[in-house]
């Protein structure tokens, strides 16, 4: 790093910049070596704990809404003495931004999505986890065992929790057959009654669909794209926001909006569906058969400076049990990652396994393409793909 | 005097606030996404292209509106409390104007949205009637409504505070000496309530231009403000110096805007 | 008769600004009642069981006992913070003297995450662990200037000539401050307070940051509703407070509402 123009300013300051800037930036931290030789996560060196010992009697979790409730957590701090103190946080971004200086010391596990995982990890603010001391663990989908999102060269750095397929939710009213591509969501035929998330990630949603669509793009892998499939994408997303009635930003905003039939199609998650149809609204989802969907996958990350190690260990072993993955999964509305949860699902809510797919076979998840944190360095050894930061900034100017 | 709250404001909050907005003139290298530290004025040229300028036009306008709005709809009501009601509904009034301050600002948002929304409260009274819907839900109109309504009291209560302390006498020496109504509102109280509406309209104005919490909520597909480019470059980016770039904008405006207050006497009204 | 259409005009507005003022209050409290937690208008299914949930949700009863005293420790730091800031201002002819007041503002101008971001990396770099004192110390710096604001527009409404006057009468310092000076702003002082009081009993963006692994209030009730899966515990969460602040502000309004401080003529002769 240049560091010509701090020097002026003196090095106190210099340092104080420079740790408030790597705090800030998850990513800001990549080694300038980074490049065609590969990416180094900082702490992949770092040793994990060889065994769990005793409680501290506290645990700091930063997580989604949903994913800390007294129905697990009570039964939690009963059998281990670690009182669970939750922090709700509302977007990946916040979750990279208090998990900053390795969780700053205070806090000991996060519930990152795969698109915040890579920017952790590089960031230097998890650190490698044991798989041998989370006994559940074998019992996970084989996908989720060592996904790339949360597991660099052999190293795991988080614990696959739940997931989900981005789905295209639709009017029952309007579509009598379900649609069978994503071009719905493109389609001036809908004009001022479509909503699609107002998050960034969602560049790769079109991506997606243009690489079935408009194949001489030679789009592969919808996180993965060089400059000109980028602003090709970029492209189609402004052609777009005219037909787009809102942004949506919480799960319950687009709820909100089809059952006031404000909107007839949507990218929605499973959990939009369940919660409309149980209040008899006229809608379904479905995972378009031409272009396959998104989808988000969690895990529980752990902090480089966890204060409560112990706890943390025995959280990620209690979250990943059939039993507490069952009843997390039909209380969010996602699908677990233990193969084993299916019929505890059943037994809380009577067709949730089925509703929330987790009785489909690996095959089928392999259509999915999860969410991931798009770096300059492309999958092929290249370094020319866009990197995130740059989806940021075309997203602030395709919806401002 | 002085010293305590500067020194507050200096170590805490200034401290903090420079160092992160000094990041403005650096940059975020576009393959590595690591800040390079070298001075660069282009993040300054890059929000004064593309979709930014719109943007930054979008935010003030709305402050704008909003403050006037609020300065209209409160200073009649609190001329009434100050001058015209009996102390009994002067206090009535008062408590009726701090009781909505204690419900969240989340749910009023959200009570907006079940009322603006296109099956909401306000289309179905307009059916009821036999008038035409007018389908305000995620709008910019929405947005407008939402804000003047939860700055109100803002406003009111140092315009009501201004209004209160005007000694009764002044007003009967305006109209002994002839003046009509109007020309005593127009000389003597306007005059005298300038500290309140200055007082006012800054807690208006600026809580608007910060605001981006609302936008989310019950915003449209055209409801993007400073604030929101601000937490995606920050948070969901992590482009700090476009964010801290971003961020000089508000300050300037807020600059502007208090030399305008300054020129026309607001503050130094009495 | 042209005077009594104008009185006749301005009631009305007043009912109109209260009608304002209290319709989305109302919607709050109805889907309180609400069995569904997707609102929908009108409400289909009548239910008083929201109520129980609320009330025996310890999350809530943590945050808002949490919300409560950083509120009051913000409200009193600013109290003290705000007012020396608006006297010395008052009192001092100094260059640069308007920069003060932009510098009080800037906490409310630049969106709350600039504020939250920067004092969340101070913290962090200066070793300070988030606690209930680092978001007071947030609240406080964004509600210094409702009380500055509140006590300069007031002091500027005051003459000089009355604490000169206080002086040449042989008054202490500290007399002039308890007989003149006190009574002339503390309304001021109270309905600053309690403007500040709301704005950091509602705020939730710098509070993310400042807080540790601990939740306000209205963190509380932004996690609640960003998933919607309890929607009316919000609406009944939200009642409650309203109705256990009722007494307190019917307290407050009584302290500014009436003359119980300052004459009126006497404190605000103007030049």
């Amino acid at each position: 790093m240049s560091h010509r123009v701090i020097n002026s300013l003196g090095k106190r300051v210099a340092v104080t910049l420079s740790a408030i800037s790597i705090g800030m930036l998850g990513i800001a931290t990549i080694t300038s070596g980074a490049g065609a030789s590969g990416l180094t996560a900082p702490t992949a060196g770092m040793k994990p704990a060889s065994a769990v010992g005793k409680g501290e009697g506290s645990l700091n979790l930063i997580a989604w809404e949903g994913y800390v409730q007294p129905q697990w957590v009570k039964p939690f701090t009963k059998a281990t003495g670690c009182v669970v103190h939750p922090k709700y946080a509302g977007s990946s971004g916040e979750m990279v931004s208090l998990m900053a200086n390795g969780g700053g010391g205070q806090y000991d596990l996060v519930s990152a999505s795969g698109d915040a995982d890579l920017r952790l990890i590089y960031g230097g603010d998890v650190k490698p986890v044991n798989m041998s001391l989370i006994p559940s663990w074998k019992q996970f989908r084989p996908f989720l065992q060592a996904p790339s999102f949360n597991t660099i060269k052999g190293v795991h750095f988080g614990v696959s929790l739940q997931f989900g397929p981005n789905v295209l939710l639709y009017s029952t009213k309007t579509f009598k057959k379900a649609p069978t591509s994503w071009s719905v969501l493109y389609s001036s035929k809908y004009k001022g009654k479509l909503t699609v998330p107002n998050n960034p990630i969602q560049i790769a949603d079109a991506a997606l669909y243009l690489e079935k669509s408009q194949p001489s793009l030679g789009i592969t892998d919808p996180y993965e794209l060089t400059q000109t499939q980028f602003n090709a994408t970029v492209n189609l997303l402004k052609s777009q926001k005219p037909l787009i009635a809102k942004y949506w930003n919480l799960a319950s905003d687009e709820i909100n909006l089809f059952q006031s039939k404000t909107v007839v199609a949507g990218a929605a998650w499973p959990y939009q569906t369940i919660t409309l149809q149980s209040n008899k609204a006229a809608v379904a989802d479905t995972i378009p058969s031409v272009e396959g969907a998104t989808g988000w996958a969690d895990s529980w990350l752990l902090a480089t400076h966890a204060p409560h190690p112990n706890c943390a260990y025995k959280w990620m072993a209690w979250a990943s049990t059939p039993q507490v993955q069952a009843e997390q999964a039909v209380y969010f509305g996602e699908t677990p990652a233990n193969s084993l949860a299916c019929p505890l699902m059943n037994k809380l809510q009577a067709g949730s396994c089925a509703g929330y797919h987790a009785d489909q076979p690996d095959s089928y998840f392999k259509t999915i393409k999860f969410w991931k944190t798009p770096l300059a360095q492309c999958g092929n050894g290249k370094s020319d793909c866009v990197p995130y930061s740059q989806w940021t900034s075309a997203w602030t100017t395709i919806t401002g | 005097m002085l010293s305590p709250p500067l020194l507050w404001f200096l170590v805490i909050y200034l401290t903090s606030l420079v160092l992160m907005l000094v990041t403005g003139f650096w940059s975020v290298n576009g393959f590595t996404s690591q800040i390079d530290h070298h001075l660069t004025g282009q993040n300054f040229s890059q929000i004064t292209a593309g979709a930014y300028p719109s943007i930054i036009g979008r935010t003030v306008l709305l402050a704008v509106l909003v403050t006037v709005t609020d300065a209209i709809v409160a200073f009649p009501f609190a001329y009434v409390m100050a001058r015209v009601a009996t102390q009994r509904t002067q206090r009535i009034l008062l408590g009726a104007v701090l009781l909505p301050l204690w419900a969240s600002y989340l749910a009023k948002v959200y009570a907006w949205i079940s009322i603006l929304e296109k099956g909401g409260a306000l289309n179905w009274t307009f059916s009821k009637v036999g008038l035409p819907n007018p389908n305000l839900g995620f709008t910019n109109g929405a947005m407008w409504i939402a804000f003047c309504y939860i700055w109100l009291p803002y406003m009111i209560v140092p315009i009501y505070g201004a209004l209160e302390r005007i000694p009764s006498s002044l007003l009967d020496a305006s109209a002994d000496l002839g003046g009509s109504s109007w020309s005593t509102l127009r000389r003597v109280i306007l005059p005298l309530a300038l500290p309140g509406l200055a007082a006012g309209s800054i807690f208006t104005f600026s809580l608007t231009l910060g605001d981006y919490v609302t936008p989310l909520l019950i915003g449209g597909s055209n409801s993007t403000l400073i604030g929101n480019a601000i937490y995606e470059n920050l948070l969901t980016g992590g482009n700090l110096p476009l964010a801290a770039a971003l961020s000089t904008v508000p300050i300037a405006v807020m600059i502007i805007y208090l030399g305008i207050a300054k020129r026309l006497g607001a503050f130094e009204a009495l | 008769m042209r005077r009594r259409l104008a009185r006749a005009s301005l009631w009305l507005w007043v009912l109109g600004v209260l009608f304002f003022l209290f319709a989305p209050i109302a919607t709050i409290v109805l889907f309180g009642f609400d069995r569904s937690n997707v609102e929908t208008w009108p409400i289909q299914h009548w239910t008083l069981s929201w109520y129980s949930v609320a009330w025996h949700d310890p999350q809530v009863r943590a945050a808002f006992a949490l919300s409560l005293k950083a509120a009051f420790a913000a409200t009193i730091l600013s109290l003290v913070l705000g007012s020396m800031a608006a006297f010395g201002v008052h009192r001092a002819r100094f260059f640069g003297r308007d920069s003060i007041s932009l510098l009080l503002i800037l906490p409310l101008a630049l969106p709350g995450i600039i504020t939250g971001v920067a004092l969340n990396s101070a913290f962090q770099w200066a070793g300070i662990q988030l606690s209930i004192w680092t978001i007071i110390v947030g609240h406080t710096t964004f509600c210094i200037v409702v009380i500055y604001n509140n006590v300069i527009a007031r002091l500027r409404r005051t003459s000089n000539t009355l604490l000169e006057a206080s002086a040449d009468l042989g008054a202490t310092a500290v007399q002039t401050f308890r007989f003149v000076t006190l009574p002339t702003i503390a309304t001021a002082l109270v309905s600053g307070a309690l403007l500040a009081f709301a704005l950091s009993f509602d705020e939730v963006i710098v509070t993310t940051f400042t807080a540790g692994a601990q939740n306000t209030l209205p963190i509380w009730i932004f996690g609640a509703i960003r998933l919607g899966q309890q929607l009316p515990e919000v609406n009944v969460v939200v009642t409650m407070v309203v109705v256990l602040m009722f007494i307190p502000i019917l307290i407050a309004a009584r302290l500014t509402g009436s003359e119980n401080f300052a004459p009126r003529v006497a404190a605000t002769q103007p030049k």
